[in-house]
């Protein structure tokens, strides 16, 4: 990166803001906190971050009132972090704007891979260069010009919707996307609430890409919220 | 005689005796001859003593009459103040029994003993009110004359003329621990009637008079006298008994008392009453019911039972027996009781009958060897309180006229005889009318068809024909004999057939008890037991049942069973725990709250009462009839030693529960405190050491440090977890929120998200691509996987294979998790599901809850779980996950399977 890139943490767990603010700084990025949903959204128009980390479990606001008024003016990245076993919250957070989500605990790698997800998706959507003309991870290759996939050196043939639904999300590569996002963008907004739909044609891209269709490499299941594709 | 100490028994009973009485409040007794002479106003002098002492004393009801003495006695005491009746119009002031319960003195004063309380009242006399005022400890003070006392009820009416409707049992001033004799000599007392000073009614100012004759209270002094005189003898054979002082005591006399349905019923009593109180006798009253008592008029009926609870209330036992052969029935139970002496009274028959049908008199003196009989005269008085009409109503009208029918066939077969029998055998076919009508129709219509036979016969066959005229004298004895015959043969009929019918009624009670105790058998639980018997209860005596069961703090409630309608009357609320405290009955026919329309009986087992039985009829006097009442007792002691039973049983359930919960607690208490702080001491440990060496020059042991704390974390990250998630199932807060799953995208999910911990094992899924979606709750089912994948790495030796596999079997899925661990041994297979169960607790690892979250989320999803030990070595573990009956649509895509170039 050029520019030494700036995260804003709301958050009222101390602990947790000790945590990044000794690790982040470290791992080259500007580190802005804020205690509560009010402060953090001021944070936020004072200091433009390159991307938000949201607590959902805020006391004097809703996270997702947070990232619904954060989204009124801007489209930085936002992470939520939340604990296990709240699968609807968090879909509700992705739905209602949020790029990503963590869940808490997490380590250090897995916040990192995160950011460096959120502020490639961030650089490339202001840059707006289309699709770009590629994608590559692994032995997976898609060539997004000519429309051709690849699984190491063989062409993989795939359906008009089995195409869509795999370059729906390469745009989104590392973001995890929500069944209803899905959903729309692939098959419409009448079919969201259909993801019997998802869970067979993800079936089907799986055994035409992944080695162990059971153990899979690219095509990841965030169950619960959705699909992620790995970069 | 120094070797006759008190034997053990008696002196326990002394104690207890003495216990029981010093719980109980002390009640004195102002006694005297008659009216006037003083009682009030010595006992109002007694309790400004008691005052003076600092006894909270109480005027609980006092009649002044308006002598200022009296008066002035009264004002230096607390009152209480009265409860007003609406009664008739206006109204009636009577003594509070609640308030004082409430107030609870130390000492209550309560005039007038014998007094009728007011219609409505708790109980329905005075001494009632003070038997319940001693029973919650409180002292009484009272008043009673001697002409009020039941056991001279009837001499003082010989002596006076006027008999006294208001009477104390003779029990009552028995139990007083204290009997003041108010004496005033005869002239005194006249010269005060005199001076007026003594309250009478104006109206009654004539009949007074003539009470109040020298004589008489000459007489009543006497008794008074005599009375206490015999109480003081009493109280020294007491004290002599007590302190072992040999005397010529008398051997145990016990005295029976047979009392029939006859007015003389409450006579017989008052004379076994004075028999058994002059040799301190224990007394039994026995009434013998037959059959025939059956088919009386209710009211005579009651008039025995009546007499059975006078004697009851001057404290004897009573007994009700039942056959048809009285005087067998009284000389067998005699004999078993050990009976000394029995009372009867003199039969009223007249000679001839108890020549022909025998008399119980004769036969009891007959076959009572050594023991007394005394035969007792009744007073004068109608022999039979009622005149029986000729042709009672207890068979139908229409059976006269199957009775006339009856002898006109007979008629008519005669005629049909007449010119080849001779006369003797037209005689018999009438008789065998008779005996049919008899054994069908009872004694009326066969009397009746005994009449007929003899004038049909006449009128149609003896000469001359059809007339009643008889020209040979002769026929007039067979008529009479006939008749006779005919008569003979309808009762010994009758009786036979009414015999059968109370050995019916008999086996039909018999059998409604047995299929009730049979029902009660095979029930288990309180409320089961209540509800099958209150319907038992309810089918056998056609009343509406209530069963009240008391709850932890012995307040007893209603126990709802929802098919039976109980009218519970508000005003009746505390009556049920008034009988469950009492144990005692209460309601209908009782002496408490008699004006009731429903009988409560308490539930008595063999530990204390564990409820109460409320009975409401539309015929609530049936009800209380001697027989059904026994019956209904005898089902309310089944029921109650069910409920007891029940009650045990639930008791050493629940402290069988409470030790097992209480060995789960501690299971929870060291696993949480192991389990928990093992990883807390690595993490503590480690961090510490990392802070001291900072800057240390072993960089790798720092990182190995920094590993173990991560690891440790993790596995505390996994323990809350699990103690979460079973905290969820067990709250019932574990919601599912079900979608359509394939089933490999939630294999692969897990594993990938174990990947980690599952080591050096190789793991393979082999999920058929065809395999259904399934509706589950995606989340929770990868918990499953995620925790069986988890136990499978844990105990499977490193190396070793653990296979993940799905396939559809019987409609539903079948998921498996298999591993070549050391396997489950027999036995423990159920057991591994329990909860903090552990194979091997001594072994580093979970809680033991991982399987019994899975139990409980497969169970959530309608599904089964177990374990089964692996053909060569190992174990698998199976679940099931229900497989909806259709699969969602999914509409094929266009066919054309190749990207657009």
């Amino acid at each position: 990166m050029s520019h030494e890139s700036s995260v804003l943490l709301i958050e009222d767990e101390p602990e947790i803001r000790r945590f990044l603010r000794n690790t982040l700084p470290h791992q080259g990025y500007r580190f802005y906190e804020a205690v509560s949903g009010g402060e953090g959204l001021a944070q936020a128009q004072a200091r433009n971050p390159d991307v938000v980390l949201v607590d959902l479990g805020l006391p004097d606001m809703d996270g997702l009132e947070v990232i619904r008024k954060l989204r009124e003016w801007t489209q930085m990245p936002i992470i939520v972090l939340s604990a296990r076993g709240q699968e609807q919250v968090k879909v509700a957070a992705l739905d209602g704007g949020a790029d990503d989500y963590m869940t808490k605990p997490f380590g250090v790698e897995e916040l990192l891979a995160r950011l460096r997800t959120a502020l490639r998706h961030a650089a490339k959507s202001q840059v707006e260069s289309g699709d770009g003309d590629g994608f590559a991870s692994g032995d997976l290759k898609i060539d997004l010009l000519r429309r051709h996939v690849f699984v190491g050196e063989k062409e993989v043939h795939l359906t008009p919707i089995e195409y869509k639904l795999l370059t729906t999300l390469v745009k989104h590569a590392g973001l995890v996307m929500t069944h209803r996002q899905l959903l729309k963008e692939v098959w419409g907004p009448l079919h969201v609430e259909e993801s019997q739909y998802l869970r067979v044609y993800m079936r089907q891209l799986r055994h035409k890409l992944e080695r162990d269709p059971a153990r899979p490499k690219y095509l990841l299941t965030e169950l619960g919220v959705g699909y992620r594709l790995s970069v | 005689m120094d070797s006759a100490r008190p034997d053990p028994d008696t002196l326990l009973k002394r104690i207890k005796d003495e216990e029981t009485r010093q719980a109980r409040g002390k009640l004195k007794v102002f006694f005297g001859a008659t009216a006037g002479v003083g009682k009030t106003y010595a006992m109002l002098e007694a309790a400004h003593e008691q005052r003076r002492d600092g006894i909270d004393v109480v005027i609980g009801w006092v009649e002044t009459h308006g002598r200022a003495e009296t008066e002035a006695l009264v004002d230096g005491l607390p009152r209480l103040s009265p409860r007003e009746v609406a009664y008739g119009g206006g109204t009636l002031k009577d003594f509070d029994l609640d308030a004082a319960l409430t107030r609870h003195p130390q000492l209550i004063l309560m005039d007038e003993l014998a007094h009728t309380n007011a219609p409505g009242s708790r109980h329905p006399k005075r001494w009632q009110d003070v038997l319940e005022l001693l029973q919650v400890g409180i002292n009484v003070y009272t008043t009673v004359n001697v002409q009020h006392i039941e056991g001279l009820n009837d001499t003082v009416a010989q002596i006076t003329g006027v008999r006294v409707g208001e009477t104390v049992p003779d029990s009552v001033l028995e139990q007083a621990d204290d009997v003041e004799l108010i004496d005033l000599p005869p002239d005194d007392l006249l010269q005060r009637l005199k001076d007026g000073k003594v309250y009478m009614p104006e109206q009654a100012r004539h009949a007074v008079k003539h009470f109040f004759r020298k004589g008489n209270l000459i007489a009543l002094r006497e008794m008074a006298l005599r009375r206490t005189a015999e109480r003081v003898d009493q109280q020294m054979e007491v004290y002599r008994r007590d302190h072992a002082v040999t005397a010529a005591w008398p051997a145990a006399e016990t005295i029976m008392v047979c009392v029939n349905l006859k007015s003389r019923g409450p006579m017989l009593v008052r004379a076994a009453k004075r028999m058994a109180t002059g040799l301190h006798a224990k007394w039994i009253a026995v009434y013998v019911q037959t059959s025939k008592h059956l088919r009386l008029p209710d009211a005579e009926r009651t008039a025995g039972i009546e007499t059975l609870r006078v004697a009851e209330r001057m404290g004897a036992e009573t007994v009700t027996l039942t056959g048809d052969d009285v005087s067998r029935q009284l000389l067998v139970y005699a004999r078993s009781r050990n009976v000394t002496k029995i009372i009867v009274g003199k039969p009223l028959r007249s000679r001839w009958k108890e020549w022909i049908f025998g008399s119980v008199v004769d036969d009891l003196v007959r076959g009572s060897g050594d023991m007394d009989i005394y035969v007792i005269t009744g007073e004068g008085g109608p022999g039979r309180p009622m005149i029986r009409p000729l042709f009672q109503r207890t068979s139908a009208r229409r059976y006269y006229g199957y009775a006339s029918a009856v002898v006109l066939a007979c008629s008519a077969l005669s005629w049909l005889m007449a010119p080849y029998f001779g006369q003797a055998n037209l005689i018999m076919v009438y008789l065998f009318g008779v005996a049919l009508v008899a054994t069908r129709w009872g004694r009326g219509p066969s009397a009746l068809a005994s009449l007929l036979s003899v004038a049909a016969f006449d009128f149609f066959f003896i000469p001359p024909r059809f007339s009643f005229a008889v020209t040979d004298i002769q026929y007039l004895l067979t008529f009479a004999v006939m008749l006779v015959v005919a008569l003979l043969i309808s009762r010994l009929a009758t009786h036979k057939s009414r015999q059968a019918e109370a050995a019916r009624d008999r086996e039909q009670r018999t059998a409604a008890l047995y299929a009730m105790s049979r029902d009660l058998a095979t029930q288990r639980g309180m409320d089961k037991l209540a509800s099958v018997a209150s319907r038992h209860i309810h089918d056998v005596f056609d009343c509406q049942v209530a069963v009240f069961l008391p709850d932890g703090n012995g307040r007893v409630h209603v126990h709802r069973c929802d098919a039976l309608h109980f009218d519970l009357d508000p005003k009746e609320a505390g009556i049920s725990q008034w009988v469950f405290d009492h144990r005692e009955p209460a309601g209908h026919g009782t002496n408490t709250l008699p004006g009731s329309n429903s009988l409560y009986l308490p539930l008595i087992g063999s530990q204390g009462p564990v409820g109460v039985l409320g009975v409401q009829s539309s015929k609530p006097d049936v009800l209380v009839g001697p027989e059904q009442l026994h019956l209904l007792e005898t089902f309310a002691n089944q029921m109650a030693l069910a409920l007891e039973r029940a009650k045990l049983a639930q008791e050493t359930q629940e402290a069988h529960f409470q030790t097992e919960t209480e060995r789960m607690r501690n299971a929870v208490l060291s696993s949480i405190s192991h389990d928990l702080r093992t990883p807390l001491a690595t993490i503590i440990g480690a961090t510490s050491g990392l802070l001291k060496e900072t800057g240390s020059s072993d960089p790798a042991g720092q990182r190995e440090l920094i590993r173990s704390v991560r690891d440790e974390a993790g596995r505390l990250d996994r323990l809350l977890r699990n103690l979460l998630d079973i905290t969820r199932l067990e709250a019932g807060a574990m919601q599912l929120h079900k979608d359509w799953h394939a089933l490999d995208e939630v294999v692969g999910s897990a594993l990938a998200r174990i990947e980690l911990r599952l080591g050096s094992h190789r793991v393979t899924a082999s999920l058929p691509p065809s395999l259904p979606l399934v509706r589950v709750d995606g989340v929770l089912i990868e918990q499953v996987l995620i925790n069986l994948l988890e136990n499978a790495a844990k105990y499977a030796p490193a190396q070793t294979p653990i296979e993940v596999s799905a396939n559809v079997k019987d409609g539903a899925i079948v998921v498996e998790v298999a591993d070549r661990g050391p396997g489950i041994p027999a036995g423990e297979e159920g057991k591994i599901f329990d909860k903090f169960y552990r194979l091997h607790p001594q072994r580093e690892g979970g809680v033991g809850l991982g399987l019994t979250i899975c139990r409980g989320i497969v169970e959530a999803h309608g599904g089964r779980i177990w374990a089964d030990v692996r053909p060569g070595g190992g174990s698998i573990f199976r679940f099931t996950l229900v497989l909806e009956k259709e699969q969602p649509a999914i509409l094929p895509e266009r066919a054309e399977a190749t990207p657009v170039v």
